[in-house]
Order: C-alpha cells, then sequence, then structure tokens
C-alpha cells in the first residue's frame, strides 16, 4: 500500500536508531527519513505539549568564507545580512534574476564565515548556483556530509537540554547560536526552528548524533520527549503557516506572492531578483498566499481547487488535517482580491472553508520577543 | 466474531458475511501502514457499487486512500461514529472501526477471498 524503496537512497547517521524505533521509513529528497514512530498525531501533540526530538541531518550545509563572503551573500539573498552579526542567524531567500525562488535558507554568522542551511532537495541545485554566482575572494565548502543536525522543539526543551550542557540556555534567544558541548560533544546549538514551539537545531558531527540523540532521549524521558517523524514536521509547521519550498515556494513564484516581503529588503540595494521583484510589484500582484480553514468536513490537499462561488480563484498549495485545531487547514494560492469565504473541491465535493490570517495556530512556546 | 473467522482482500480490506449482509473495513496492517486516520468519507445507504468500485475515501494525515467494494452489492450503512471518531479504525479495526455493510446481490460467492492465514502470508510476501 504504502511500502517504499529505500534501498537506494542516501541514510543519516540515524537510520538504524530510527528503524529500532520503529519507525515508518520514507524516501525524501533522495533520503531515507522516518515519517513517524508511534504516529503524526501524538507526536505532532508531543511538540505541542513537552518536547520531540527529530533527526532533520539530510539538510544541506554550505560555509561561505573570504573577505568578500558577506558582498556575494548579499547579492545573492534577499534579506539584509550587513546588519547580521555574529552569534545571529537570520531567516532569508535566493532567486533568480525573474525573482523565482532558488530556495528558502537560513544564514548562521560565524566568526571569519557564514553558515547556509539549505533545503536537502535543493543542496546540489543551490550549491551550483551560488557558486556560478560569486564574485571576489569567496569559498564555498559544501560540509552537508560532514554535517548532523537534530531539532529538540517543544516547551520542555531548555529544561532537558540544561541537563546535558554547560551553556546558559536561558540566555541564548531566539535566532541565535553558540558553541557548546552537548553530551560532551562539540555543536554548534540555535534556538531556531519549524515548529512554531521553543526549541534548538543543535549541529554536529555525524560520528556524535547518535550520542547526542541517546542522551536528549534518556534525558527527555521524564517528560516524555519522543522522536518525531517528518509527517508532524509538516502538520507543525503547517499549522504556524510556514512556507514550504516546493509547496509555497518554486522558481515560478517570488517573494510577494509568497508572503516573503518580511525577508526581501528591496532599500539594502542590489541583489539577485531585486529588480524583477520591484517591477512585478508595479505591475500589480494578482495572486498570493492565504491560509485558509475548512468549515466542513474534509482535508485539503496539495492541488485541490479553491472556489469563490463556481469561480476557480486558486490552488491549496499545502494542505493537513490539524491536530491541535481538529479541523482542515491549508495553505493556497489565490486571485489577489479573495478573502473571506470560498470553498474547497475535494474530489468533487464543495467543503465550505473561510481564510484566516496565519498562524493558523496561536498558542505556541516560541519566543519571538527574546 | 473473531479475525480469524474474517475474510480479507488483497488490497487490504476485511469482510464479515452473516447470511446476504457482508460487513467490511480495513484490516490492522492497512490502518498501521496509513497511520493515523483523520477522516473518512461516510458511504451513502442505497448507492449500488460492482465489484471493484470504490466505495470510500479513507484519510490519513499524509495520504488518501480508497476503500473498494471488494463484491458486488448496496450499501446498506456506513459506520456514522466514524464521522466523529475515525480513529477508530486505527483503535479497533474489526470492531468499531468497520467502515460500511452491504448487501449482496444474489447468488454472489465469497470463496474468492483470502482467509485470515493467507492474508498473513499476503502481506509478508
Amino acid at each position: 500500500m504504502l511500502t517504499q524503496e529505500v534501498a537506494t537512497v542516501r541514510k543519516t547517521a540515524l537510520y538504524d536508531e530510527h528503524v529500532a524505533l520503529g519507525a515508518r521509513v520514507v524516501e525524501f529528497a533522495g533520503w531515507a527519513m522516518p515519517m513517524f514512530y508511534d504516529g503524526i498525531v501524538s507526536e505532532h501533540r508531543r511538540v505541542r505539549s513537552t518536547a520531540g526530538l527529530f533527526d532533520v541531518s539530510h539538510m544541506g550545509e554550505f560555509l561561505v568564507s573570504g573577505t568578500d563572503a558577506l558582498h556575494a551573500l548579499e547579492k545573492l539573498t534577499t534579506n539584509r545580512l550587513a546588519s547580521l552579526a555574529e552569534g545571529r542567524v537570520q531567516y532569508s531567500a535566493m532567486c533568480y534574476e525573474n525573482g523565482g525562488f532558488v530556495d528558502d535558507l537560513l544564514i548562521y554568522a560565524m566568526p571569519g564565515h557564514y553558515m547556509l542551511v539549505v533545503n536537502a532537495a535543493n543542496r546540489d541545485k543551490d550549491l551550483e548556483w551560488i557558486r556560478t554566482n560569486l564574485t571576489g575572494d569567496v569559498v564555498v565548502d559544501d560540509v552537508s556530509e560532514e554535517t548532523g543536525l537534530i531539532a529538540l522543539q517543544g516547551p520542555a526543551s531548555e529544561g532537558v537540554l540544561a541537563e546535558l550542557t554547560t551553556a546558559d540556555l536561558s540566555g541564548l534567544r531566539y535566532y541565535h547560536w553558540t558553541k557548546t558541548e552537548i553530551a560532551g560533544r562539540e555543536t554548534t546549538l540555535s534556538r531556531t526552528g519549524y515548529t512554531g514551539e521553543d526549541g534548538f537545531e543543535i549541529y554536529c558531527d555525524p560520528k556524535d548524533s547518535r550520542s547526542i540523540w541517546g542522551a536528549v532521549l534518556d534525558e527527555g524521558a521524564a517528560v516524555h520527549v519522543e522522536p518525531v517523524g517528518l509527517g508532524a514536521r509538516d502538520t507543525l509547521r503547517l499549522e504556524m503557516g510556514y512556507s514550504l519550498y516546493g509547496s509555497e515556494m518554486d522558481a515560478s513564484r517570488i517573494p510577494p506572492e509568497a508572503g516573503l516581503m518580511w525577508v526581501t529588503k528591496l532599500s539594502k540595494g542590489d541583489f539577485i531578483g531585486r529588480d524583477a521583484i520591484v517591477r512585478r510589484m508595479d505591475e500589480g500582484i494578482n495572486e498570493r498566499i492565504v491560509g485558509f480553514e475548512l468549515t466542513g468536513r474534509g482535508v485539503p490537499r496539495l492541488g485541490h481547487r479553491i472556489l469563490v462561488g463556481d469561480d476557480e480563484v486558486g490552488h491549496v498549495t499545502s494542505g493537513t488535517f490539524s491536530p491541535s485545531l481538529q479541523r482542515g487547514i491549508g495553505l493556497g494560492y489565490v486571485r489577489s482580491d479573495v478573502t473571506g469565504e470560498l470553498s474547497v473541491d475535494i474530489r468533487g465535493n464543495h467543503i465550505e472553508a473561510h481564510t484566516v490570517s496565519l498562524p493558523f495556530y496561536r498558542e505556541g512556546s516560541v519566543r519571538r520577543s527574546r | 466474531m473473531g479475525e480469524k473467522d474474517l475474510l480479507f482482500t488483497e488490497t487490504h480490506e476485511w469482510l464479515s458475511v452473516e447470511g446476504d449482509v457482508i460487513t467490511l473495513g480495513l484490516t490492522d496492517y492497512a490502518q498501521g501502514e496509513l497511520g493515523d486516520i483523520v477522516f473518512v468519507e461516510l458511504p451513502e445507504a442505497g448507492r449500488s457499487l460492482a465489484a471493484g468500485d470504490v466505495l470510500t475515501t479513507v484519510e490519513s494525515v499524509k495520504s488518501v486512500s480508497e476503500l473498494y467494494a471488494p463484491i458486488e452489492g448496496e450499501i446498506m450503512e456506513g459506520n456514522a461514529a466514524l464521522e466523529d471518531d475515525p480513529a477508530l479504525i486505527n483503535s479497533d479495526p474489526y470492531g468499531d472501526g468497520w467502515i460500511a455493510k452491504l448487501k449482496l446481490a444474489s447468488g454472489t460467492d465469497v470463496s474468492q477471498f483470502m482467509t485470515a492465514e493467507q492474508y498473513e502470508t499476503h502481506i509478508k510476501g
């Protein structure tokens, strides 16, 4: 029924742990990754209530160094990098000349270099794009193979991790990173995540992944920290209305359509895609991402048509059953004038829905203000 | 009725036969593969189905799966309890998680289906 061939795909350092934990393993972006262990809904609730542990080692990491690194990345990315102080992390995007998305990414400002964290599916494409468009004294290293990435997400994360490190976690603010040992292993630790909950992402040597993973599960057992798969990672991000490359973003979409002008700083000076974005905004943006909730029963899915009356006004880019809200939720591109009541065509049934402001889920523990 | 008395299809439906009425649902193996069931379209009573027709749709968080009529018949009833609690299919696939009852066309032969033992072999294969 859902069995997938995973023999030819890449495995993270934690693959054997996932299998031992009874994970349903699927192929994702060329990697054998856990979709769920016990179940997506219970894992989702675990993250919202205490904390869950994710293996996201499939993500790509590049180090960018050299005297022109800042200048080169400022030109390659949409957010204002010059103001990013060492110790901080920034969410940003890369666009083609026509304004379409190459990828979204995190940028870590480190001593003498930047670390870029990119989507696994885009890693090769991103590396080529970056190398093609670099100028000056800049070196890019793809360190993905030498980098494990484990995320601990949920309101209990700080308490659990505090027992495994000497770092001052309460002093580590949202979207900041530090170097510290966790369970005696060297890591780069950031207060970041993709769930809407307080939490951390732990970058380590893949050889240390298993000890860190095991130590966090052992230490977290008292608050029932459990492993969480990619299934709940998607429902958690969608409840927050976070965009996903390949769904809300791709080469055919530009930041003002995707609702990502908050990471696109037109005033910072030239960057690749800027002129096209400005021109498209002058012409008028005809479609944009909205969040919607179903009032009727059903689950919206990628590709479903969005209607107002009998008029097709857009389509679903991400949809799921929200474990927190107990109803169907989704993101979709619709005509810019559409707001309020609409319906989603689910296998021929027009299910009532209405647009909502994001995030869908507002009780998350993430501490943006810190 | 225990699992041992049920019949099974290659597409992971189970059925129990009482006279000319069959009760059917999704097998324990299938619910485990799908994960948390979050939505089931309630099969409409009165609809006539040929063998292989889509009986209803079962959705987990990540996937949409169709449930097929294993045999010709007419839908007598869908399990209304699944509207409020579709996860009954996960927690009790052969009991409270039943999906529909069909009235068989006369003279229908159910000998084509697998026994519990044969189905066990089928899913291991």
